[in-house]
């Protein structure tokens, strides 16, 4: 049944990458139990615009746990207090009345704050710029069922495909690893017949770029696992290690061959 | 980088070392783990001779002593001095990392499945540096022993733990051997990639029972001395 | 204005290959030196920027989230269409096209249709070529499902979240290429006007959302493909973020806006709890394949709780209106039937405006445990939400703003009125007519990006000389840059009281109530009313706080609200000149005795493009007429 919710805001504010940040505290008032935690901010950021302060910024977009741009740790949780929930499908009723809580952005060095709760996540795009993909121009290829794939592989890739990238691994690994994230790129393709050919080059690729972008090691702690709201498991990481030893230990530099006639 | 504009450069001519990459210096740190979680069951089941009585223990010492001409115990040596020496570059470099990729904290964090052993990991491996330094100088060089013969080896062993006060350091260091051991048993299977859902209990069961087997062990020790079990 | 479609003659079967045989093509040592802009990241504009690159073009991609991944693609659910006939159950290329024309009542062209289904078999092969991880039986090969109504199974699916995969799929490629350094990709940079030199589209320019600057880019051609309108109803399933911005510069300048009274409301949301409400959340179309509609037969049982209304005061509306179709009748005609029963005052759930899906007898027949197979994390999502246990109580559900089947009007080539401006995806208006069937909105999108597009480009280009780009100081370049500042500077030194938010809901309301499900004259002549008034008020009192030169979410928000303002009242212009009733678009007055939609052929079969002529002034309906050679024309019957 909706209830009424009287709540604290601690919130980071911060102008932008070059300038220091602070929490900042807010009242919110009256937030029904039926509203999503940034509809709750929404209420929030009227109430500031209407008395002509910055609104405090947070990314956020579809709204229904699919596109991964909401980002904000809330309570010392990434996404909230809810297992397997991303920040906008978590529900004020997961809160009593006169809670404070407390809203800080993703923490990591590859993730600097842009303002408040937005963070730049485009080292995610360049890890997988750097070999999260399979290497098939578009055209004709062979008909869609001429490789089968066992259902259990399928679905096995479809679990790890299922990252939505919102970077709350990061967030929540004590040494801010991207293991968790990259790992679902590798097991994902790694499982497929199609993505054997560059399987190895791949996690050798993927890992160099992790470690350019100056992520944290994994020092199996579990609690990305813990915080994804897409249920990836460290399982991944493990398959992604094996990948990488074997890449490593199979390593041979390319052989130039340049195209005769 | 901007944040806008994103391109790589040369994403194929990458070639990674792979003591250099985080993964690499990980599996580093598994290798030689194993090394050492091996050499501490070893050591723990070759004291079980102090059991046995002063014969037994000093036959086992004098064996370890003369193997392959007496070349063995040095091959040992060197591969555990490696491997120690290796475990704690890995540890110290891939620490180093890990800070630096946090430089801003939260100002409260809730731990979901970290464990106080997995946490504690750095803590308990430099206890276990001091501790080895110490075993090394009580026990092997008897340096810090009261009254060490060299070659008695049963005689060191058991006037070494009749002082309280070495006894209860050894405890200790003991029981950090055990929170470091149980996540590092458990977690070298994760690095080199054991997983898989049928064996997931196993690994876990296997980190426990070994754990409290090595800890228990050698925690009966300087017990069984202070107690005049072994005297 | 001249409306000219470009379709090919002779038969459909030939007439897109016989069309890119007669394209020209360009040089391949060329096609490095023609640059293109690509706006927007989803499943059209990523496949397309991925695409072009791999073909030797040089590609500039845009997108207003923090990566390509984010497009709101990500969230379709149910499924993509391909006339694979994997199943062996009848279906062919030519069945595709026709219930597609059909779905559409009969707006669409037959040519763009036939296009899309042809290329709908060659989207599945790039797609598992890429790795995704589509649904598979035991035996290796690709499952298939039926989905929105369709007699056949031509559905490919990965679980609820096709969608997501096909993005990664074409993100991946479009990655590739970035790190290839073939692609140059703006995240967070939201174009702001289009720049258009003799009448021909030269570049866009677009404010970088971080720090408020404004830049420009010149090329030789334009892609849009930056989603539909359906935010102009404030509540809908898109994301918040999904604007009409791009399209609607574009229209300003003079690119035809087609078809823009055509939207998509979907029967199956989660219905609204509140003011509170910022968007609604769809609950997949698959889950009418075992759930059953119903609402109270009676007005006064309509607070009781679902249990204590016995079976026979149960009205299963669809079922009883649609015996053939039953639950799966199409989705405009399952959105009208609950906005009627809940109009007759048996609405259900606090607002009144809900109807319910109940899963008891599926649950009875086939046990608990089958349906948690088949819907289990779209129950987890629903109870996320709402709290409520569907395996014990129904779900609520009510129909909500989902797909503008409306959009930049466009030729054969998918090249808007202006030329070097394409239009691709849901931005475009060209292959669903009145009325989208169900996953049939990736196929479009993919075919667009994938297979279309890098031919049809390649074809206008061929006629551009390489190297005559505009400079970066062209004086067109410099006013459309003026335009932007001063729009930004406009809005920001408005400083009255209300937020950007505030008048987006007001219009939200005034769309839903007259341009919603159901229309007359009397409504949208008084939605053309108020719509000014209201976009007055907001040019007087809106309040953004900041600058233009920060990142201001406020201003991002205004800026996208100033549009929707001006769309929803072309819209409601649209819907009164289109005096008939077809798919999405129901006009009170053009109904059978039934209640059902009925179509004027005679003065309506064609498609309504709008020209702009100035501000204040009233734009001009343009009229490309549509021919149906090979699909009869029909009413359109579920019964």
């Amino acid at each position: 049944m909706e209830k009424h919710l009287n709540l604290t805001l601690q919130v980071w504010r911060q102008k932008d990458a070059m300038s220091e940040g602070e929490f900042v505290e807010y009242q919110a008032k009256h937030i029904s139990t039926e509203m999503s935690f940034l509809e709750m901010l929404d209420v929030v950021n009227e109430e500031i615009i209407r008395k002509g302060e910055d609104p405090i910024a947070f990314d956020h977009d579809c709204r229904e746990g699919i596109c991964g741009m909401c980002s904000m740790v809330i309570n010392g949780r990434p996404h909230g207090p809810k297992e397997r929930t991303t920040t906008c499908q978590l529900h004020m009723r997961s809160f009593d009345d006169g809670d404070t809580i407390t809203i800080e952005p993703w923490r990591a060095k590859p993730f600097p704050v842009i303002r408040d709760l937005i963070v730049d996540r485009g080292a995610f795009d360049r890890i997988i710029a750097s070999g999260g993909f399979i290497s098939v121009p578009t055209g004709a290829p062979q008909d869609a069922n001429a490789l089968p794939v066992s259902k259990q592989n399928s679905d096995l890739a479809m679990d790890a495909a299922a990252c939505i990238g919102c970077g709350a691994c990061v967030a929540a690994c004590p040494n801010a690893s991207a293991m968790l994230f990259l790992s679902a790129k590798v097991s994902h393709l790694g499982y497929l017949p199609q993505g054997q050919p560059e399987r190895y080059g791949r996690v050798r690729n993927m890992v160099s770029q992790m470690d350019a972008e100056a992520f944290g090691t994994c020092t199996n702690h579990g609690e990305c696992e813990a915080a994804c709201p897409k249920g990836i498991t460290l399982e991944t990481i493990a398959r992604m290690n094996r990948d990488y030893i074997k890449a490593s230990l199979t390593y041979r530099p390319e052989i130039a061959s340049g195209g005769a006639g | 980088m901007s944040v806008a504009e994103q391109t790589l450069a040369g994403a194929g001519e990458r070639s990674p070392g792979f003591m250099d990459s985080s993964v690499g210096r990980k599996v580093v740190m598994a290798i030689t783990g194993i090394v050492l979680w091996g050499f501490v069951t070893v050591h723990m089941l070759g004291n079980l001779t102090a059991y046995m009585g002063a014969e037994a223990m000093n036959h086992y010492a004098e064996f370890l002593h003369t193997m392959i001409h007496g070349m063995g115990i040095w091959v040992f040596r060197a591969v555990l001095l490696t491997a120690v020496l290796l475990h704690i570059w890995a540890a110290t470099s891939l620490t180093l990392s890990n800070h630096a990729a946090r430089p801003v904290g939260y100002r409260k964090q809730q731990r979901q499945s970290a464990t106080w052993a997995s946490r504690s990991m750095r803590w308990t491996g430099v206890l276990l540096g001091i501790f080895i330094v110490f075993h090394l100088l009580h026990l092997t060089f008897g340096t810090v022993h009261p009254d060490f013969i060299k070659g008695d080896a049963y005689h060191n062993f058991v006037t070494g733990f009749q002082v309280p006060w070495v006894s209860a350091f050894y405890i200790v260091a003991q029981l950090c051997l055990g929170l470091h051991m149980w996540h590092g048993v458990w977690s070298f299977t994760q690095t080199l990639g054991w997983a898989h859902p049928r064996y997931n209990a196993l690994r876990r069961n296997f980190a426990t029972v070994l754990t409290v087997l090595v800890v228990g062990v050698n925690i009966s020790y300087p017990i069984a001395v202070l107690t005049g079990i072994i005297h | 204005m001249e409306l000219n479609s470009r379709i090919p003659d002779g038969p459909i079967e030939k007439s897109w290959d016989k069309h890119r045989f007669d394209l020209k093509l360009v040089n391949p040592a060329n096609k490095r030196k023609y640059k293109i802009l690509v706006v927007g990241s989803g499943l059209a504009g990523a496949s397309a920027a991925a695409t072009l690159a791999e073909l030797g073009y040089e590609v500039e991609c845009f997108a207003y989230q923090d990566s390509p991944r984010r497009a709101h693609s990500i969230a379709a659910q149910g499924g993509i269409n391909a006339a694979k006939n994997y199943q062996n159950d009848g279906d062919s290329i030519y069945r595709l096209f026709y219930d597609t024309v059909k779905g559409g009542d009969f707006r669409a062209r037959e040519a763009n249709v036939y296009r899309l289904a042809q290329v709908s078999v060659n989207i599945i092969d790039q797609c598992v070529a890429q790795g995704v991880p589509f649904a598979r039986e035991y035996g290796g090969m690709l499952d298939n499902r039926s989905f929105g109504g369709a007699q056949v199974s031509r559905t490919f699916y990965a679980r609820g979240q096709t969608g997501q995969q096909l993005l990664l799929g074409a993100y991946q490629a479009l990655e590739r290429q970035i790190g290839l350094g073939k692609v140059k990709m703006f995240n967070r940079h939201e174009m702001q006007e289009l720049i258009v030199v003799d009448g021909v589209a030269k570049g866009i320019v677009v404010r970088d959302m971080v720090t408020g600057k404004v830049s420009s880019h010149v090329a030789d051609a334009v892609c849009l493909a930056t989603g539909g309108y359906g935010n102009v109803f404030f509540l809908s399933t898109n994301a918040k973020g999904c604007n009409a911005t791009a399209a609607w510069r574009a229209y300003k300048k003079g690119a035809a806006f087609a078809n823009p009274c055509y939207t998509q409301i979907h029967p199956t949301c989660i219905p609204v709890t509140g003011d509170h409400q910022s968007k609604l959340t769809l609950m997949s179309e698959s889950l009418r394949n075992d759930g059953r509609i119903w609402v109270p037969k009676k007005k006064e049982d309509c607070g009781k709780p679902a249990s204590q209304i016995p079976e026979e005061d149960r009205d299963y509306y669809l079922e009883r209106k649609y015996p053939s179709f039953g639950n799966l009748a199409p989705r405009d005609v399952s959105s009208r039937a609950a906005k009627q029963v809940c109009d007759e005052g048996r609405g259900i759930g606090s607002t009144g405006r809900g109807v319910y899906l109940d899963f008891s007898a599926a649950i009875e027949r086939l046990g608990a445990k089958k349906i948690e197979e088949k819907y289990g994390n779209l129950f987890e999502m629903y109870e996320r939400i709402t709290d409520d246990n569907p395996y014990k109580t129904p779900m609520r559900i009510y129909p909500a703003s989902h797909y503008t089947m409306g959009g930049l009007w466009v030729d054969y080539n998918l090249m808007s009125t202006i030329p070097g401006l394409f239009v691709l995806g849901e931005a475009n208006f060209s292959d669903h007519g009145a009325n989208r069937l169900g996953a049939s909105a990736l196929m479009q999108g993919l075919a667009d990006g994938y297979f279309v597009i890098p031919y049809t480009i390649g074809g206008y280009l061929a006629g551009v000389k390489p190297g005559t780009r505009i400079s970066a100081d062209d004086p067109a370049v410099k006013a459309a840059e003026q335009a932007v500042e001063a729009r930004t500077n406009r809005l920001v030194g408005i400083g009255g009281k209300q937020t950007p938010t505030h008048f987006h809901r007001e219009l939200g309301k005034v769309m839903w109530e007259y341009c919603g499900m159901g229309r007359n004259e009397a409504g949208l002549k008084k939605a053309l009313e108020i719509i000014p008034q209201i976009r007055e008020e907001f040019w007087k009192d809106v309040r953004i706080p900041g600058s233009g030169q920060e990142l201001n979410q406020s201003l991002e928000m205004a800026g996208r609200v100033a549009d929707f303002l001006e769309v929803g009242e072309l819209m409601c212009l649209d819907a009164l000149e289109r005096r008939e009733s077809c798919g999405g678009h129901f006009r009170e007055e053009w109904q059978t005795e039934e209640g059902e939609a009925k179509r004027d052929d005679e003065n309506f079969c064609h498609v309504a493009a709008w020209e702009h002529k100035g501000e204040g002034a009233k734009p001009v309906r343009h009229v490309e007429p549509l021919k149906f050679d090979n699909v009869h024309l029909a009413t359109r019957s579920y019964k």
